[in-house]
């Protein structure tokens, strides 16, 4: 019987995705938007990279949405595997190489996170990539060193600070001219490091979030192991 | 750049079988590495498709972080599918 269930379910799901299919003409402009977001935005929102340009302009409240279900996610995860003992990790250190090496890597990784979320409007990347690329820098570090430690309240403040910035700027936005997260600062010329009003702030701020989030839940999670 | 077409085609080919190994695959660490290698061809597949944002978020999260996490899971539960 259940078998027969799935078989039916699955020939319903194929049908409709097989309808999608054959509706769509590949290699044929369904509608327009990509072609007007291609045109426009340098002259909207200044910035020459148009997909930091969706992302954080047009679609500003719901990359919001979505750095607002990464921190949930996060803190979900910190309530459950929070231990107020905080097992000392008893595994020895990695091999001196993988020591040696991490340690002239750290700084580098972390630099060029930096620079990918800084860059966000000028190259391909920006907040999410910028903070999981931090993240990944210091998950290397716990790696090769058993006893680096990072400091919660630290990140907490970070995080915090990060997200209060985003939602202050989306409001004055809002105060300031007509609709949440609205570019109130001069678009500058393209190409700048300093143009697109709003846009590098906001990507600062996420990449810091990002980063301080993946940061905390990586060291959440290694605690619990001995 | 005549050999492009190819190179893509044999990334699909291990992207595939790298899944299908992940999925059949009793030792589940040895899944959780074919999982990484799935990561790292999409990350390439993507750079070649002109995605570098994306290709940069399926490098640093697909390839380490993910892995890392899954990894520390199965310190914590069972390292054999039954």
């Amino acid at each position: 019987m259940r078998k027969v269930f799935a078989i039916i379910l699955l020939g319903i799901f194929g049908f409709y995705i097989l309808s999608t299919i054959l509706l769509l003409d590949f290699g044929k402009r369904s509608n327009n938007v990509g072609q007007h977001y291609l045109e426009t935005t340098v002259q909207e929102t200044g910035s020459v990279n148009s997909v930091t340009a969706i992302i954080v302009s047009y679609r500003g409240f719901d990359t919001l949405g979505e750095v607002t279900v990464l921190f949930l996610a996060a803190t979900g995860l910190g309530g459950i595997l929070y231990d107020k003992k905080g097992k000392k990790r008893k595994l020895q250190h990695a091999s001196l190489i993988v020591r040696v090496t991490s340690q002239i890597i750290y700084p580098l990784i972390i630099l060029l996170g930096v620079y990918v979320f800084v860059h966000g409007h000028l190259t391909p990347g920006g907040g999410f990539q910028g903070g999981a690329i931090i993240a990944t820098g210091v998950l290397m570090m716990f790696m090769s060193y058993r006893t680096f430690e990072t400091n919660h309240t630290i990140l907490s403040w970070i995080e915090s600070i990060a997200g209060l910035t985003f939602v202050t700027i989306g409001f004055t936005g809002l105060m300031l001219g007509h609709t949440f997260l609205e570019n109130f600062l001069s678009l500058g010329t393209p190409n700048t490091l300093v143009s697109a009003g709003i846009i590098p702030i906001i990507y600062t701020a996420v990449g810091f979030k990002v980063g301080a989030e993946l940061t905390a839940l990586l060291d959440n999670m290694l605690k619990t192991i001995k | 750049m005549i050999w492009l077409p190819v190179f893509v085609f044999v990334l699909c080919v291990v992207l595939i079988a790298a899944a299908i190994f992940a999925v059949i695959q009793k030792d589940l660490m040895l899944a959780v590495i074919g999982t990484g290698i799935v990561s790292v061809i999409l990350s390439a597949l993507f750079l070649i498709l002109q995605a570098p944002d994306v290709a940069l978020t399926e490098a640093a999260i697909g390839i380490a972080l993910t892995t890392i996490i899954f990894i520390i899971t199965l310190k914590k539960t069972k390292r054999y599918e039954e």
